[in-house]
């Protein structure tokens, strides 16, 4: 009857699935610890290893046109006292390193990891004292979206359009469409003016209110219209191409079925 | 069934003495004779109208469920429905009530939605009926005074679309009737005063939304009702046009009866009209007030654009160059919007007056039932081209910011290529449409002289190779050669013996409609290429 005899200790059938799942929770938590410990390392933005690397690709990438240490040329701005959040935006979107000179940067696949983005921002913060990349409390949407949408459409909407789906400025210049823009990105253009874009500092518009706009961007975001499809968000133009092309379109094609028979 | 039998001697069924019952307390019989027995020719483009009537039904029967629950205020409010980027943000009763209507109000936003795409739908439908009228003639004699009809109804059509625009009284409404401040203003002496009787004071002031509400509500349907009701019964007293065709004639109509079968398909049409406009409303965002928010004076959003019947006087004001306003003897003269505002005036006495025009032009007093083939009237066609370029210029420079950010254009460039289109366009279309529509002519022509190139080649017992044409069969042929051609006019003294100025330009104008023409081919011409063919 040895086979009948409840089996206990380690000898338990369930054994084997625990001290899997102790396993998995050791290496999980020790590999969770040891990541932030890197994110931490990553966000140092006094450590001069990373001034150092932000340096190295500065002067690999970008001293072309704003010079070996950001002093800028007659292609390039000087970066001196831009600030670690100008540089995140347009390195961070792939604005920068540019393409081509244009009316203004184009956004292209980004050309650095998250890692290189930042030493490069630090390397260009330790240049001069600028706005820094925005802590993440003011930028994750959790602020009041009704607050954020009326001062979106006071400030903003002129050349972004209500439901941020951007619009024409003069000479080949527009603002880019903020359906897909992160609220990082969001923050730092408001605080560093990226391109043609005006700059919003705190005493304009406070980091709370430009929380809030965050938030009511994201909420357009995450929230398909009520209506149904948007048809791109950008107002009556829209409108009157698609009941032109596929409304009357269809009904001229029901009328001419209608009356097909005849002949 | 057969239950009513007064004083019927044998037995008739529920529907005949019904009718009986009605028929001896409002003798409508002879009128459903008369009418049933109209027979309504068949072709898509004679649908175009119905199209129009169909969403005009749709806009009606949507706008009064609107009317249960739109309340057309200004006063101020807070915001307190389920639409969380708007709550607790000031707005007026009327924008609040609309946003109600979109998220608290069961089927509210489908009935909103379907409203404002069946008033483009409406809009449209009446453009593209007003061109098919003008492109087949079938505003000559005696039919001038419906088109006139039509052309009302066509302006408040407009008017009706753009008070309902400006009802919820959200930021885009705001900004068009900020527009329509600015151009009353802009009229020399008397803007500001209309501008401040219109909106009962100062832009935007609190009694625009309610003023703008009895026009869309009741004065301006009961006029399109009443214009629509007119414009039905000309075509029935005038009977409808149809195209040539082997026994259609001046005299009769030829085409199924209104009753059962025309009818029968009319009521189809319309319950497929309700259908796709159901459809489009269930599927496609319309106007969304809640991106748009309560309307403030401050921010214009950019693709700020009027519905697509407005685009074209939009468009007028965005392609004046700048600097065209000026102070003199002390007063702002603003002819950057008095230029347009007159352009598109003399644009729609145009329109309106053209039946007359021509007629004048041709001096042709017959009736005219058989409409034309735009190629048979090749001026006539080639002035609509003229007009609709430039119409669609305008109409496109109402979108010149969302065609330039579209097509990564400058917004300068896309304004100079509009402004070229406008102004040296008509001239360019109407030379382009002249010749191919006398070219269309010509190769008509030889179809009907020659018949079809068959391809097939045949070699004569002479050694000559010609290919073997294929003739038209009378059929085709009467559609081809059933049209006027009309001369130029002469000019002819009067009974007094003069030759007034008038004439003078009559038949200079006559000598421009009609110098190129291409007539069509006489019997003789026929018989003639028949015999040549024989030999």
């Amino acid at each position: 009857m040895n086979r009948q005899k409840r089996r206990t200790g380690r000898r338990h059938p369930l054994a084997t699935v625990a001290l899997l799942a102790l396993g998995l929770v050791f290496t999980g938590g020790a590999y969770a610890a040891f990541s932030t410990g890197t994110a931490q390392a990553e966000a140092d933005s006094t450590s001069q290893q990373t001034i150092e690397e932000g340096k190295k690709l500065f002067q690999a990438n970008c001293a072309t046109c704003h010079g070996l240490s950001a002093e800028g040329t007659d292609d390039g701005p000087s970066l001196v006292g831009v600030g670690a959040a100008a540089v995140d935006f347009q390195v961070g979107t792939g604005r920068m390193p540019m393409q081509m000179q244009g009316p203004q940067a184009q956004q292209k696949p980004v050309q650095f990891t998250d890692e290189q983005v930042k030493q490069l921002a630090y390397y260009v913060a330790s240049l001069g004292p600028g706005p820094d990349i925005p802590a993440d409390h003011l930028t994750n949407g959790g602020g009041d979206a009704a607050n954020g949408a009326e001062l979106f459409r006071i400030n903003c909407a002129m050349c972004h359009n209500v439901a941020g789906a951007g619009g024409a400025l003069t000479e080949g210049k527009f603002a880019p469409a903020l359906t897909d823009v992160s609220g990082v990105h969001i923050y730092e253009a408001m605080v560093t003016g990226p391109q043609n874009m005006p700059v919003f500092n705190d005493m304009n518009i406070t980091p709370e209110d430009k929380r809030d706009i965050i938030t009511y961007l994201k909420y357009v975001q995450d929230n398909r219209s009520p209506g149904g499809f948007e048809l791109g968000s950008i107002g009556p133009v829209a409108e009157g191409l698609f009941i032109w092309i596929f409304g009357l379109g269809a009904i001229v094609a029901i009328t001419v079925w209608i009356t097909a028979k005849s002949n | 069934m057969s239950t009513a039998t007064t004083n019927a001697p044998q037995k008739r069924s529920f529907t005949a003495a019904a009718s009986v019952y009605v028929n001896e307390r409002t003798s409508l019989a002879g009128f459903v004779k008369e009418l049933g027995r109209k027979a309504f020719p068949d072709h898509w483009s004679f649908l175009l109208g119905e199209v129009a009537l169909f969403s005009f039904v749709v806009v009606l029967i949507s706008g009064t469920f609107l009317t249960f629950f739109f309340q057309a205020s200004m006063v101020e409010v807070h915001y307190d429905g389920s639409y969380v980027p708007l709550k607790g943000v000031e707005m007026s009763v009327a924008m609040a009530s609309t946003l109600d209507i979109s998220f608290d109000i069961r089927g509210g936003l489908f009935v909103r939605q379907m409203h404002h795409w069946a008033a483009l739908l409406f809009v449209a439908a009446i453009g593209l009926h007003m061109l098919r009228i003008f492109f087949t003639g079938a505003f000559r004699k005696p039919r001038e005074f419906n088109w006139l009809i039509g052309f009302v109804l066509f302006v408040l059509a407009m008017a009706e679309g753009f008070t309902g625009y400006s009802l919820p009284d959200d930021l885009l409404s705001g900004n068009g009737l900020a527009i329509i401040n600015g151009m009353v203003k802009g009229l020399p002496l008397i803007g500001t005063w209309t501008s401040f009787l219109l909106f009962g004071g100062e832009f935007p002031g609190t009694a625009i939304v309610g003023r703008l509400y009895t026009l869309h509500i009741l004065l301006l349907p009961a006029l399109v009702v009443a214009l629509i009701a007119i414009h039905l019964v000309f075509v029935v007293v005038h009977k409808h046009t149809q195209y040539a065709g082997p026994g259609k004639t001046q005299q009769n109509a030829v085409g199924p009866p209104i009753l059962p079968i025309y009818a029968a398909k009319a009521g189809g049409f319309f319950f497929i009209i309700f259908g796709v406009l159901a459809l489009i409303a269930s599927l496609f965002t319309i106007n969304p007030i809640w991106n748009y928010g309560p309307y403030d004076p401050s921010p214009v959003s950019a693709g700020t654009q009027p519905d697509w019947y407005i685009g074209f006087a939009d468009g007028a004001l965005r392609l004046i160059p700048p600097g065209w306003e000026f102070v003199w003897l002390d007063r702002t003269w603003s002819f950057n919007i008095l230029v347009p505002l007159i352009a598109i005036g003399i644009f729609l006495v145009l329109v309106a007056a053209y039946p007359f025009i021509e007629a004048w032009i041709k001096g042709d007093k017959r009736e005219h039932h058989i409409a034309d083939r735009p190629r048979n009237a090749p001026t006539r066609t080639a002035i609509g081209a003229a007009g609709v370029t430039f119409y669609a210029g305008l109409w496109a420079a109402a979108s010149s910011d969302i065609l330039a950010t579209h097509f990564s254009l400058t917004m300068e460039g896309v304004i100079h290529a509009l402004q070229f289109v406008v102004i040296v366009g008509p001239f360019i279309a109407y030379f382009v449409t002249k010749r191919v529509c006398l070219a269309l002519q010509k190769k008509d022509r030889e179809i009907v002289l020659h018949g079809y190139e068959s391809g097939r080649i045949v070699k004569l017992p002479g050694g000559e190779f010609i290919e073997v044409h294929q003739p038209l069969d009378e059929y085709d042929r009467w559609r081809l050669v059933s049209f006027e051609s009309y001369a130029p006019l002469m000019i002819r003294p009067n009974a007094r013996g003069r030759i007034t100025p008038a004439q003078h330009v009559r038949a200079a104008l006559s000598r421009w409609f009609f110098e190129d023409r291409i007539a069509p081919v006489s019997r003789g011409e026929l018989e003639a290429s028949h015999h040549d063919e024989h030999h």
